[in-house]
């Protein structure tokens, strides 16, 4: 019954986060570029959550007469759901995990890489050819960052020796592995804004060139869904980079765990929409020239060094 | 070719070095430079509560004036209709009758005197044209309406009201 409750409390939690980040990001953003923000609705325009909520269930639900319906229908619940899916393996307190899986961190790799399909297939069903670019640099995006993601994880695996993110998380104890991984940490973090699409990794969308890319065609609640799984996708790297490289729940004690676990997780959420307030987006090419000529090599070097310290240190 | 001024600078074209192809310390200045933002005044007015002063010489929503006994000062002349570069005023003139002394200044008055706020470009040559002080812009602006028919202000939208009396 407990684990009934755990699964609805981190749905509940989690889709809550996203909806409210509508408003932080807002306001966060306004704050930033020295305005206010909305701040009408409600106390402190919180209300606009709701507002825009009600205004997307009520839009008008428009398939276009030449997409693909089914496929077009179904794109944007992938990303919804696979981003779910990967929150189910974070702990956020000791004991508090959906799926205390062995291989969590595989599990995890496997379901953000899963999220692309939701763009590659919602840009070829709309049948536009906007759409289709924007699915195109979507998946050519995600196999260049989805490599170093995965390589950017492996120090951390070598250091803790397990893909349990139970255990990763006590294997910090003594010191969060930001201080022994400093380059993982920030690949990791390069390839989740990659991951997310969020700028200023947005090409896929890239309004300025690509009229939203993918998502073009979709109005009403598909659109939101889109909206809710990006949302989603930034919690879920923050909660994972807290996890993996920032001790998740471990803190001092006179806070519980899950406040800790909360508290770092929403320090990232506020990375992400600084990044987003700062950065312009850069040109396609310049995107992949960095992936793969930058950030792979430094990647594998890391992978190297740690794995050469690491034996060094056992014998 | 000679330089017009000694203003120019050349573009630095040189290559990138390893520090500024990783863009990340380019990165860490920028959100610094964002981050500081926080602290900085606000641009916002937040407009019913709050407003932004005008000019002295702000030019807005038009009032047809009365003299110091309540009486209209307007006698339809029409010069404000001429002067009008948009033509968005239009009148009709109407002789006083007897005993209405004290509703207008002179023989002649504005039966109908109407200004189409849609074409109306707030240049105040109306204002300027008009040789009985009867029409001047105030510091208001137009409100919205749902229909185009809201914006031909007649003359009970334009006449200031009479002393004592609300609008």
């Amino acid at each position: 019954m407990q684990h009934v409750w755990i699964v609805l409390g981190v749905l509940f939690v989690f889709l809550n986060i996203a909806a409210g980040l509508i408003w932080v990001e807002r306001r966060l953003l306004a704050l930033w570029q020295d305005r206010l923000g909305p701040n009408r609705a409600g106390p402190l325009g919180l209300f606009i959550v709701l507002a825009d909520t009600l205004k997307l269930f009520f839009k008008e639900d428009w398939i276009p007469p030449f997409a693909d319906k089914w496929v077009f229908i179904l794109a944007p619940t992938v990303v919804v759901a696979s981003v779910l899916m990967g929150l189910a393996i974070i702990p956020f307190a000791p004991g508090i995990v959906v799926a205390d899986l062995n291989v969590g961190l595989m599990f995890f790799l496997a379901m953000s890489s899963l999220g692309v399909y939701s763009i590659v297939l919602g840009g070829w069903a709309s049948n536009n050819k906007y759409s289709l670019l924007g699915a195109l640099r979507g998946a050519s995006q995600m196999i260049a960052y989805e490599v170093f993601m995965g390589l950017s994880l492996m120090g951390v695996v070598m250091l803790s020796r397990s893909f349990n993110l139970t255990e990763i998380v006590a294997a910090q104890e003594k010191i969060w592995y930001v201080f022994l991984q400093p380059v993982g940490f920030i690949i990791f973090f390069i390839a989740g804004l990659a991951e997310t699409h969020r700028l200023p990794f947005d090409i896929p969308e890239a309004e300025s060139e690509l009229i939203a890319g993918f998502h073009a065609e979709y109005s009403g609640m598909k659109f939101g869904m889109f909206f809710i799984g990006e949302y989603l996708g930034i919690s879920l790297i923050s909660a994972m980079t807290v996890t993996l490289f920032f001790g998740g729940w471990l803190g001092p004690a006179f806070l519980p765990p899950v406040v800790w676990f909360f508290l770092k997780t929403f320090l990232f959420i506020g990375l992400f929409i600084l990044l987003r307030a700062s950065l312009p987006r850069p040109r396609y090419d310049q995107l992949m020239a960095y992936g793969w000529k930058l950030l792979l090599p430094l990647v594998l070097a890391n992978l190297l060094i740690t794995g050469a310290v690491a034996l060094w240190l056992k014998s | 070719m000679q330089a017009l001024t000694n203003r120019a600078k050349p573009v630095d074209r040189r290559p990138m070095t390893f520090m500024e192809k990783i863009y990340l310390p380019a990165i860490a200045k920028g959100m610094g430079i964002t981050l500081k933002h926080i602290f900085q005044k606000k641009e916002t007015v937040r407009y019913p509560e709050q407003k932004r002063p005008f000019s002295p010489v702000f030019r807005g929503l038009h009032v047809l004036n009365r003299d110091a006994e309540g009486r209209e000062n307007c006698t339809a002349c029409g010069l404000c209709a001429v002067a009008c570069p948009a033509e968005a005023i239009t009148m009709e003139a109407a002789e006083r009758k007897p005993g209405e002394e004290n509703l207008y200044r002179e023989e002649k008055y504005a039966a109908r005197y109407e200004i189409n706020m849609l074409r109306c470009i707030f240049c105040g040559f109306c204002e300027e044209a008009c040789p009985k002080d009867a029409i001047y812009l105030t510091e208001t602006f137009a409100p919205a309406h749902y229909k185009r028919e809201g914006f031909i202000y007649g003359k009970k939208d334009l006449l200031v009201p009479m002393p004592g009396e609300k609008k």
